[in-house]
């Protein structure tokens, strides 16, 4: 399952999702919104997304992930629109016959999406400045663009 | 050829549209997309060497060919998650 949404990530919902009898590990992760980024202090994130390029590939991933492990199932998440400090951003869920194999697979997920699929978020801080986060760009403060998530 | 180029994130901001549209001679290719891009949006300014494009819903290098029927996107480094 792959989704964006507007709406509160239901992570319960969704970890039970890639439950199976086949399975003897679940691994979920989720990225929520941090209130420390180098010393400044993130009040929420606006995430703004290319919505069909991220789900194909958010799909991409899957299958990608599917091909070098023995997934059972797995599900994406992505929030995009205004999120409060402390809001879940993204949750992946991943079921397998052994646990090294979700561990792995979830943080080969989380990863790979962080590279690839096009969402990007826009610091709102507490000083009442923004800032988009575009790794490897130079902030125009002049303050490298950490991000305020995992 | 006339493109329409979708913009996201900082990049749609800085240009102040979702859209920009492009001229281009037929046989262009994305870099000539970019040459283009930098000098009709100098207000994209610093982001202008870092910007990527995709076509469809795949990123698209600079040697890549264009098509009037193509959908383009361009946007700055990805930060999801």
């Amino acid at each position: 399952m792959i989704e964006l949404t507007r709406d509160t990530i239901d992570y319960t919902a969704l970890t039970e999702s890639v439950r199976s009898d086949q399975a003897g590990a679940v691994v979920l992760f989720l990225g929520t919104v941090r209130e420390m980024t180098a010393g400044r202090q993130t009040a929420a994130l606006d995430y703004d997304a290319y919505p069909e390029m991220a789900l194909a590939k958010l799909a991409e991933l899957e299958t990608e992930a599917r091909d070098r492990w023995p997934i059972i199932e797995v599900a994406m998440i992505h929030r995009i629109g205004h999120l409060e400090l402390g809001e879940v951003s993204v949750a992946v869920a991943v079921s397998t016959p052994h646990r090294p194999d979700a561990f792995e697979a979830a943080r080969h997920l989380i990863d790979r999406l962080k590279e690839i699929v096009p969402i990007w978020k826009k610091e709102n801080f507490t000083d009442g400045t923004t800032e988009w986060v575009h790794p490897g760009i130079e902030p125009e403060s002049g303050e490298t663009g950490k991000l305020a998530t995992d | 050829m006339k493109l329409d180029v979708r913009l996201f994130a900082q990049a749609r901001d800085l240009a102040g549209a979702e859209h920009i549209s492009v001229e281009l001679p037929a046989s262009s290719t994305v870099a000539d997309l970019r040459a283009t891009l930098a000098a009709q949006c100098p207000q994209l300014g610093p982001l202008t060497p870092n910007l990527l494009i995709a076509i469809g819903t795949d990123y698209a290098s600079n040697e890549t060919m264009l098509s009037p029927d193509a959908d383009i996107a361009c946007f700055p480094p990805v930060s999801g998650g």
